[in-house]
């Protein structure tokens, strides 16, 4: 019933393509653009036989091998990972390769990159595709030295024939092997795990040294002769518009060559619109915008405010909502138990925070376009500016640039259509540039969400009854072709298929009203999902008087294989892998033993993005402030490409998470954000940061996604440490002093 | 108006606003894209180089301050990227999505230029100023320490 993140995220795509006439507002463009265009080939890929010497692997007869990028990098590591994935059924040597973007072709690869998919759907495809290119280039040798195939074997970058100790580099081999017909590739021969070289141990990130230096290039550092700088005054209200405005002050400013409007657009990506400052440079465009004097017609969402909204949820709260699950009669259960906890959750809007402000550079010419993006979505990119433009998509040269940070908000085309618009106008490059304010009071927020969570625990300390209510401002609301009739579809995640046995189980949902734009966040609704039932799990096994690790182990039970768990097409939750992690978790962390005083533990587990994970928190309270002294967490995402690679996105995960507990919320007042910059949006620093130990198991399980599953267990762990310590059961993010006092 | 300063070992001249921040100047008037814009207000240090040693956070100084003053940026900082703090980087693997870490960088050179074998609160006193959104700040802590640990560096400018 509810689909994961990465499938609504495609689905989401092809309900861009289907939808974009109906959301076509102020802006009049053909429809066709986005039905023509196959925005998801995911599954094309699998079925068309592509001949690798085309798609992935490239090689020059000086023996340089280059390696072919079909996702974007973020800082998640995929530059690195997918073509280990690439070199090791190549038997290359790893330090020798060079690795090369891919062009923008939806007929060979699936470009967008998000829902921690990357890996989990491209280890076979990429398996396949290296190991086709090597059996092409056996095939050559044995040709060329007109000898059984059979007694020829890839090794050390290049084919060797065993009995006669003759070798050919691939660069001797590659211009006859590529002309060789593609072998099937569900039936081509991948190397055995046992041979793997590449895959499993740890590499330094390709880029590393480049990011090190000033080199690295990022969408912001795009320079095309000629380069125009634009910003955009936007409507601080969510949806209004630019009633009138006054250019003559900001055209006055040195270096301001012109100001134009654009229009709002909802391409599937939605645009607000406003007026646009051009210039020579990116301080005459802020400069000029500070000088427009501008009359604003702020809309249907004027009055919203943060204040309204949590009331909203409370009067949710009051009536049943929409029945999402129901097993067993969890209400009568509840209304007859001797002992039943109940307790409220509430999480604000987050924004993403990127350290690279959006910014998009596109030069659009009469006969084709060329842009600079740092994308999630390359495809979808190019897609909008072909509309804009009223070119075709394969006249629209997209280089994706590396990403100053994604975590969704670079999933998003709204700084593509805006860039487009502006280009479209003046023929001349131009980066759209947003700064830092244009960039958190303009995001796409983690949704707002409130939690009704009731549970019993009878009297042999199994879970008798758990009920879940959940309202918030729903992200398939806004990007859902059935958003509305469903908008429970984006929120639960996971969360609606507890792993932990129950014969009584409801879950609702009522949808509540915002105009504020939201969408995917680092975790997505798991990062409310994993706060709200790995913290009420703790409120449960305190309820019971049981050890919290015990306490789940002995509700996860006997081990199984949940099918469906999350999605009809994940793959199933195996419950002997959720107590792996929380039991390695639990020792590493040396659970049960004394710590100083003042110092406790708290610990949480979740499954998602088919990765599962178990964090303990070690936190200390002084003051009414919380320090989070160290995390210990256990990660099994199946077998690792990178296992450092695995450790540092989970590093990252642990730091995001703990921002979103310890300061991050996004309020609205008056229809518009209150925070602007780093200084009321904080996130954690250096001297907030915890030792962070990753224990990563060694499976031989397919690899799953380990970019954010590593977020939704921190805020339980470290709130569930704080109850431990303190008796306050903290249930707002983010914490409160006035919550501790 | 004409402003001249060291930039990297060599003079360097621009005609510009004198309002203009220093950021700007290097990014869009001198293409050096290196150093990075995260905030505009000198709370993120993602724009951060050395004016005369000291890191100095680029996006709120005028370019007029530094006329005659001597500018490092992460492009100067080394001859070929491998000052001992951009070897350590590499080591520890510390980039991730690496905006700030151009910002990150200079921050840690400035500390052990005064510090040469700095404290974890040493650090978190230096680098508190620099945010990570990808949290890569324990192996910054690492790489700090191993740099500490590293000889002298090579370099093209009085940094």
């Amino acid at each position: 019933m509810t689909t994961a993140p990465v499938l609504q995220r495609r689905e989401f795509l092809k309900t861009a393509a289907v939808g974009s006439a109906a959301l076509i507002v102020g802006f009049h463009l053909p429809s066709s653009a986005f039905a023509d265009s196959s925005l998801d080939s995911s599954e094309d890929q699998e079925k068309k036989p592509v001949n690798p010497f085309n798609a992935w692997v490239r090689i020059t007869p000086d023996n340089q091998v280059t390696l072919i990028l079909g996702k974007s990098e973020m800082g998640q590591g995929i530059m690195t990972a997918l073509p280990m994935i690439l070199a090791e059924e190549l038997s290359l040597d790893w330090t020798k390769v060079k690795i090369d973007q891919a062009p923008t072709d939806p007929t060979i690869y699936d470009h967008g990159t998000g829902g921690s998919g990357s890996i989990a759907g491209s280890w076979l495809p990429l398996r396949q595709a290296g190991a086709a290119a090597r059996e092409m280039l056996i095939t050559a040798a044995a040709q060329r030295w007109n000898v059984l195939r059979e007694t020829c074997k890839a090794q050390d970058g290049g084919v060797l024939h065993g009995a006669r100790k003759q070798f050919f580099t691939y660069g001797e081999l590659a211009t006859d092997a590529a002309k060789l017909p593609v072998p099937d590739l569900h039936t081509v021969p991948l190397k055995s795990s046992a041979d793997f070289t590449i895959v499993g141990r740890d590499q330094v990130r390709v880029e590393a040294r480049r990011k090190t230096t000033g080199a690295a290039k990022y969408g912001i550092d795009a320079r095309p002769a000629n380069l125009q700088y634009a910003v955009i005054a936007r409507c601080p209200v969510f949806g209004g518009k630019a009633a009138k405005f006054d250019a003559t002050k900001a055209k006055a400013v040195p270096g301001v060559r012109d100001v134009i409007a654009i229009d709002a657009v909802a391409l599937g990506a939605f645009t607000t619109g406003g007026v646009v400052v051009i210039a020579d440079n990116s301080w005459a465009a802020m400069q000029g915008r500070r000088a427009l004097a501008i009359t604003w017609d702020e809309g249907p969402h004027a009055t919203e405010s943060s204040a309204a909204l949590h009331q909203q949820f409370v009067d949710h709260a009051s009536k049943p909502g929409k029945v999402v699950r129901n097993e067993g009669d969890a209400n009568s259960v509840l209304a007859a138990a001797p002992k039943k906890i109940e307790a409220v959750y509430e999480l604000p809007f987050a924004a993403h925070a990127c350290m690279e402000p959006m910014n998009c550079t596109v030069h659009i010419r009469p006969d084709g376009a060329e842009a600079w993006i740092p994308t999630q979505a390359p495809q979808w990119a190019q897609d909008v500016i072909a509309q804009i433009s009223k070119l075709p998509p394969e006249s629209v040269k997209v280089h994706t640039t590396l990403m100053g940070g994604g975590f969704g908000r670079r999933y998003q085309a709204d700084f593509v259509v805006e860039a487009a618009q502006v280009a479209k106008a003046t023929g001349k490059p131009v980066m759209v540039l947003w700064t830092r304010e244009d960039d958190m009071q303009h995001d796409f927020y983690r949704p707002a969400s409130y939690h009704r969570l009731q549970g019993a625990v009878d009297a042999q300390g199994n879970l008798a009854a758990w009920k879940h209510f959940q309202t918030s401002t729903s992200i398939a609301a806004v990007w859902e072709k059935n958003g509305l009739e469903k908008p429970e579809q984006s929120e639960f995640g996971t969360a609606a298929f507890i792993p932990y046995r129950t014969p009584n189980y409801r879950v609702e949902y009522t949808l509540a009203q915002s105009g504020v734009p939201r969408a995917w966040w680092r975790s997505v609704e798991h990062s409310s999902g994993g706060f709200v039932v790995e913290s009420f799990v703790d409120e449960l096994a305190h309820a019971a008087g049981a050890d919290p690790v015990a306490f789940r182990l002995k509700l996860l039970g006997d081990p199984r294989v949940i099918p469906d768990f999350g999605s009809t097409e994940s793959r199933p939750l195996n419950t002997a892998r959720l107590q792996g992690v929380l039991k390695l978790a639990a020792e590493k962390a040396a659970w049960g033993t004394p710590l100083p005083q003042g110092v406790a533990r708290g610990i949480a587990t979740y499954y998602s993005f088919e990765s599962y994970t178990a964090a303990v928190a070690e936190v200390s309270v002084k003051n009414g402030q919380v320090n989070v002294q160290r995390i210990v967490y256990a990660v099994d995402c199946g077998r690792p490409i990178n296992p450092d690679g695995v450790v540092a996105q989970v590093e990252s995960a642990a730091i995001y998470g703990l921002s979103a507990l310890l300061h991050d919320a996004i309020t609205i007042n008056k229809g518009r954000v209150e925070q602007s910059n780093f200084n009321d949006y904080a996130m954690p620093r250096i001297n907030e940061t915890p030792k962070i130990e990753v224990h990563v198991v060694r499976s031989t399980e397919d690899p799953t996604g380990i970019g954010e599953p590593g977020l939704p267990v921190i805020a339980p762990a470290v709130c569930n440490a704080i109850f431990a310590l303190t008796g306050k059961r903290l249930r707002r993010l983010p914490i409160a002093a006035a919550d501790l006092a | 108006m004409a402003i001249t300063f060291t930039l990297n070992g060599k003079p360097q001249t621009v005609d510009v606003s004198p309002d203009m921040p220093l950021l700007w100047v290097l990014r869009d008037t001198l293409n050096m894209t290196g150093t990075k814009f995260g905030c505009g207000m000198a709370l993120c240090g993602a724009c951060t180089v050395h004016i005369n040693g000291e890191a100095t956070r680029s996006c709120i100084t005028m370019v007029s301050s530094v006329a005659g003053k001597n500018i490092t940026t992460i492009e100067g900082l080394s001859l070929d990227g491998t000052h001992p703090v951009q070897e350590a980087w590499v080591a520890e693997d510390v980039p991730q999505c690496g905006y700030c870490q151009s910002g990150q960088i200079m921050s840690a050179v400035a500390l052990l230029a005064k510090k040469s074998n700095p404290t974890d609160a040493d650090i978190d006193e230096a680098m508190s100023g620099n945010i990570c959104r990808c949290g890569t700040y324990q192996r910054i802590r690492k790489a700090i320490h191993r740099a500490a640990t590293a000889g002298p560096a090579k370099t093209n400018s009085a940094a």
